[in-house]
């Protein structure tokens, strides 16, 4: 066992999601994926469990954590199944930009029905055209009295349709492109506000992926967030926040796959002997091992710094999140490689954690899109260096 | 409404080994959990508790380790746990167990209700439950599927039987012990376990329930182990090969010619 | 009474300490515990959760552990009690099958103590019974009868057995491991502090020492245990079903039938209020001849029809794995294994079933086991007389197929 650190309450976490990952979610991982269907008697047990208040403030009904809270009990359920994980992951995503910008009469509303996990929670930014360009927003808000009125459409929502609260980001003001960019806080049930088309996805099948549409939706100025014209900067914090639960889900995948694969090579008899006592499977276990601790450290060390309060965490965020979904892919193409003929089966899970691996390199930022943050970011450290 | 729960801590069956060469226990990482039909017995007091706003007290009898027994059922939602522990104890066979739990209970005060899962997976005899009652002098109803109607006077309740099952009225106090079926015991939460790594479980000596000592432990047992052994191992079996219909023949005509079918 | 260590014996070896299944022994320094110098520097120490099982007594190669047993003294006279009884369990006025394969053992068991075999009975208006407990092997019925005996609930049955066990002093009691039996011995155990053993496997007389050997499973049938009650009276075991085999019922055989007659009033805080029989479980199973289950392997709720159709072939009953249970392809009722039925039929057939050992203990005691997985290491196939690798849903419509040849 190696010793990350974590304090009682956090080991504790990671005992009970480990627990609910495999009690409650093993048995019925298949089914899920096989129908394509998000498990609200799933999501119960997490809010039963308050597994949804370890991310949010104390003073908002939550136990107080953060960042690495999140990716604790995140990592723990997407070794049996990255849907699962992500539902719950989702959930954190959409309460972010409440958590960083809103006042504290929306935390007071939000965030305690959040944390007790009566709620859950979505955040809405791709559109059929603004993907990793978020000025490409062609939704929008317009001002009308006390209230705003919205019309567009999300696509590709995790949570859609499932969750009661939704922040999502339109155009207050589109001729400022990015800047112009507004986030506002949403309820199910409200007048002009639906959901359209339910995707059929490669992977995560156990989470709910979907369409909103806002026709002449009107939201009550009140559930503006911060100011007009904070979208943009709401958003880019919230995935610096979230990006690390990203890379825990990828790590947690990772693992997972892994688990897998050297049990059965263990079990697996070839030429009379276990395949793991084979060089060549042997060594591949051994580079997929450790590279999935080395994700872990990275996703760790990410999530203290989110957690720490300081400033410029884009950089080691999308570290953590590139790097662990990278790894997540290769080893979990490994593990179907270990698996043989049976890994490409359904009947077996290896080829499920390839499937759910994918999507860690797409959603909150492509790897390509990360490489630029961490690009930029390290460029731009270079030069503050050299003035020094 | 008060209730009591009995848990016991049970090494997980699953793993105990005997080695047939020297005819001892092989007792290698062996785990100690709650016995899993007291979990169902834990999740049926909770809901009543709930229900009733009443109070649910978690007792055990065992060595000193089984206080993470009681832990774990506080982080379940009970309001407090009892754990009989003694050295006089050791080596209860289940009329002693029964006989230091039914104390223990009378020392608790007036109860409602007891609650015990049907059995213990290390010993599998169902016996302790009924004997607390007759021993407390209450009514009983053992391998309850179903609690159909419960107030503070008398519970109405359905009891599993071969083929079918009893729906019984009894009057509280009573015991009743609980099947599997009966529920789906819940997790523990996080504020559960919080606050059971603070809770002080409550330590209740022989001398504390007033026990005659001959009555407790081996002393108070009417059985003992004369001896254990690995039990008779299996021929290994045969398999049967070749295409579906080819080996479904073979089997016929093999079960047939061994009279196993006629 | 406690587990002795010879620390002039003990090497410090640690062989104990895997074997204790409490894990009550640990390695210690001798130094540390301040006990006299030796050339070995651990010693073992058996701490307070040591449940007096014994087992490492025979761990030790040294022979260093013992066990001291206070003496215990003779609760009752033991030799004012005499005679073996079967209590025959009547349900609705019909002796339960399971009584009468208890009447075949005890037969054999009265015979080599030299004592009578009794069957006692309870119920209403069932004294017409009492006959066939006679061809079954009795020498003598006691029946007491009265309208809180009709069904069973645990009081006034206690109250009627318990004033009888007094009044006629038996040696043995056996009863079947029935929901019924096993509430009831429970509660008569209690009642007159004497022994009881559950589930009892094998019975046999130690004529020297006058008494019942009482085998059982335990630690969920990993290991057995021979078990006594050796001060206390009656000796009471419990049995499940199919464990022994009846004797052919002979009408010729004579015995006595005696009403006796409860002097008090029974009395019952539990009231039955309705019976309800389950129709989808036609068969009991806990009675069948031939089970034949199925597990995950099977896949989908549908498929489940297949285990149906084999068993409707044999004539048997239908039973399921944990997993299959879990899923909901089929009621709890037909749950074989820890934690649902223990069966013992003659034949059961696992579909799909990978054969956890939880679900072993429930059915391992099957006269023939036939596995049918495609996974040729499942462990089912350990403990399966006959087992065939293939996929179930080839395998067994050419079953079905070939059975009705």
């Amino acid at each position: 066992m190696i010793d990350y650190g974590f304090t009682e309450e956090q080991l504790m976490i990671q005992e009970l999601a480990r627990q609910i990952a495999e009690e409650r979610v093993r048995p019925v991982r298949a089914q899920l994926d096989e129908e394509g269907s998000h498990s609200a008697e799933i999501m119960q047990v997490l809010a039963e469990s308050d597994l949804f208040a370890v991310f949010i403030p104390e003073e908002y009904g939550g136990l107080g954590g953060g960042a690495l809270e999140l990716c604790i009990a995140t990592e723990e359920l997407s070794k049996v199944c990255g849907g699962v994980a992500v539902s719950y992951a989702a959930t954190a995503l959409g309460a972010y930009p409440i958590m960083l910008g809103g006042s504290d009469e929306q935390k007071k509303k939000y965030l305690p029905a959040i944390a007790s996990g009566e709620k859950l929670a979505a955040f809405g930014i791709t559109e059929p055209n603004a993907g990793s360009d978020a000025g490409g927003v062609e939704t929008t808000a317009e001002k009308d009295g006390d209230s705003y009125i919205l019309n567009g459409s999300k696509i590709f929502i995790t949570n859609g349709g499932v969750a009661d609260i939704y922040t999502v980001i339109a155009m207050t003001d589109r001729s400022r492109g990015a800047r112009g960019a507004s986030c506002f806080i949403l309820e199910k049930g409200m007048e002009g506000f639906e959901f359209g088309k339910e995707e059929d996805k490669m992977g995560i099948r156990a989470s709910a992926t979907r369409e909103l549409i806002f026709t002449d939706c009107r939201v009550p100025a009140e559930n503006l967030i911060s100011r007009e014209g904070m979208g943009f900067i709401l958003s880019m914090r919230t995935f610096d926040h979230s990006r690390p639960g990203i890379g825990a889900q990828a790590v947690g995948i990772a693992q997972g796959a892994l688990n897998e694969a050297v049990d059965y090579a263990s079990e697996r008899i070839q030429f009379g002997q276990p395949v793991s006592s084979f060089q060549a499977i042997r060594h591949l276990i051994a580079d997929m091992a450790t590279k999935v601790e080395a994700a872990r450290t990275l996703v760790y060390q990410a999530a203290r710094q989110v957690d720490s309060g300081a400033k410029n965490i884009s950089k080691l965020s999308a570290m953590s999140k590139l790097f662990a979904s990278e790894i997540a892919m290769e080893v979990t193409t490994n593990a179907v490689q270990i698996f043989g003929g049976y890994g490409y089966m359904r009947e077996y899970p290896a080829e499920k954690f390839m499937r759910d691996a994918k999507i860690t390199q797409i959603y909150e930022g492509t790897s390509q899109i990360q490489r630029e943050v961490i690009g930029l970011e390290v460029i731009k450290e270079a030069k503050f260096r050299d003035k020094k | 409404m008060k209730i009591v729960v009995c848990i016991k801590q049970v090494p997980d069956t699953t793993e105990v080994r005997i080695n047939p060469k020297t005819n001892t226990l092989i007792r290698e990482g062996v785990e100690s959990i709650i016995n899993p039909f007291d979990l169902n017995a834990l999740e049926e007091g909770l809901r009543i508790k709930e229900k009733m706003n009443g109070e649910l007290i978690a007792l055990s009898m065992g060595p000193p380790q089984a206080e993470s027994a009681l832990k774990e059922a506080i982080a379940l939602g009970c309001d407090s746990g009892i754990l009989l522990t003694d050295r006089a104890f050791a080596g209860a066979d289940t009329w002693a167990t029964s006989y230091t739990l039914s104390r223990g209970i009378r020392r608790i005060g007036e109860v409602d209700l007891i609650i015990c899962g049907k059995q213990a997976i290390d010993g599998d005899t169902a016996q302790v439950g009924p004997s607390i009652a007759e021993m407390l002098d209450i009514p009983c109803i053992t391998y309850v599927r179903k609690i159909e109607e419960i107030d503070k006077s008398n519970i109405k309740a359905q009891r599993m039987m071969e083929g079918g099952y009893h729906l019984l009225e009894s009057s509280l106090p009573a015991l009743i012990t609980v099947v599997k079926e009966i529920n789906e015991p819940r997790l523990p939460s996080l504020r559960g376990k919080m606050r059971a790594r603070k809770e002080e479980i409550i330590k209740y000596s022989a001398a504390d329930i007033v026990c005659e000592i001959d009555s407790i432990g081996q002393m108070g047992s009417p059985t003992v182990v004369e001896k254990i052994f690995a039990p008779p191992v299996r021929d290994k079996g045969t398999m049967i090969k070749g295409e579906p219909s080819e080996a479904a023949a073979k089997l016929v005509s093999e079960l047939k010619e061994k009279g196993v079918l006629l | 009474m406690s587990i002795k260590v010879d620390l002039e014996k003990c090497t410090g070896c640690g062989f104990c300490v895997n074997y204790c299944p409490f894990d009550a022994i640990s390695m210690r320094s001798r130094q540390e515990d301040s006990l006299p110098a030796s050339r070995f520097r651990r010693y073992a120490k058996i701490e307070d959760s040591c449940n007096l099982c014994g087992a490492c007594i025979d761990s030790c190669p040294l022979h260093a552990i013992s066990m001291e047993r206070a003496e215990k003294k003779e609760r009752v006279p033991l030799k004012d009690y005499k005679d073996l009884w079967v209590f025959a369990e009547q349900r609705e006025g019909k002796i339960e099958e399971v009584s009468y394969e208890l009447l075949g053992k005890g037969r054999e068991l009265a015979d080599k103590r030299g004592c009578s075999l009794v069957a006692v009975l309870l119920g209403d208006d069932i004294s017409s019974e009492a006959e066939k407990l006679i061809h079954a092997g009795a020498d003598k019925v006691f029946f007491i009868e009265d309208p809180l005996l009709a069904n069973f609930t645990d009081e006034p049955y206690t109250q009627a057995l318990s004033w009888l066990i007094e009044e006629e002093k038996p040696e043995i009691i056996l009863m079947g491991a029935t929901t019924i039996g096993r509430a009831f011995a429970s509660r008569v155990a209690a009642k007159i502090w004497t022994g009881l053993t559950a589930d009892c496997t094998e019975l046999d007389i130690d004529t020297e020492r006058g008494l019942l050997l009482q085998t059982r499973p335990a630690f969920g049938g990993n290991i057995m245990a021979t078990i006594l009650t050796e001060h206390n009276r009656p000796q009471m075991a419990t049995v499940r079903y199919k464990v022994f085999k009846p004797l052919k019922s002979d009408p010729s055989r004579k015995g006595e039938v005696i009403e006796k007659k409860y002097p008090g009033k029974l009395s019952s805080r539990t009231s039955i209020l309705e019976i309800i029989k389950d129709t989808t479980q036609e068969i009991n199973l806990s009675e069948a001849d031939i089970i034949v289950a199925g597990g995950r392997g099977l896949g989908k709720p549908e498929n489940f029809k297949l285990v149906e159709e084999l068993a409707q072939a044999l004539g048997g009953a239908v039973g399921a794995s944990r997993a299959a249970v879990d899923a909901d392809w089929i009621p709890y009722a037909h749950q074989v294994g820890q934690t649902g039925r223990t069966v013992a039929p003659k034949l059961y057939i696992a579909l799909g079933i990978s054969g956890a050992i939880q679900h072993q203990v429930g059915m391992r005691s099957a006269g023939t086991i036939i596995a049918i997985n495609k996974d040729p290491h499942a462990p089912i196939f350990n403990i399966a007389n006959y087992g065939i690798v293939g996929d179930v849903f080839e395998v067994v419509p050419a079953l079905i197929r070939e059975l009705k040849k």
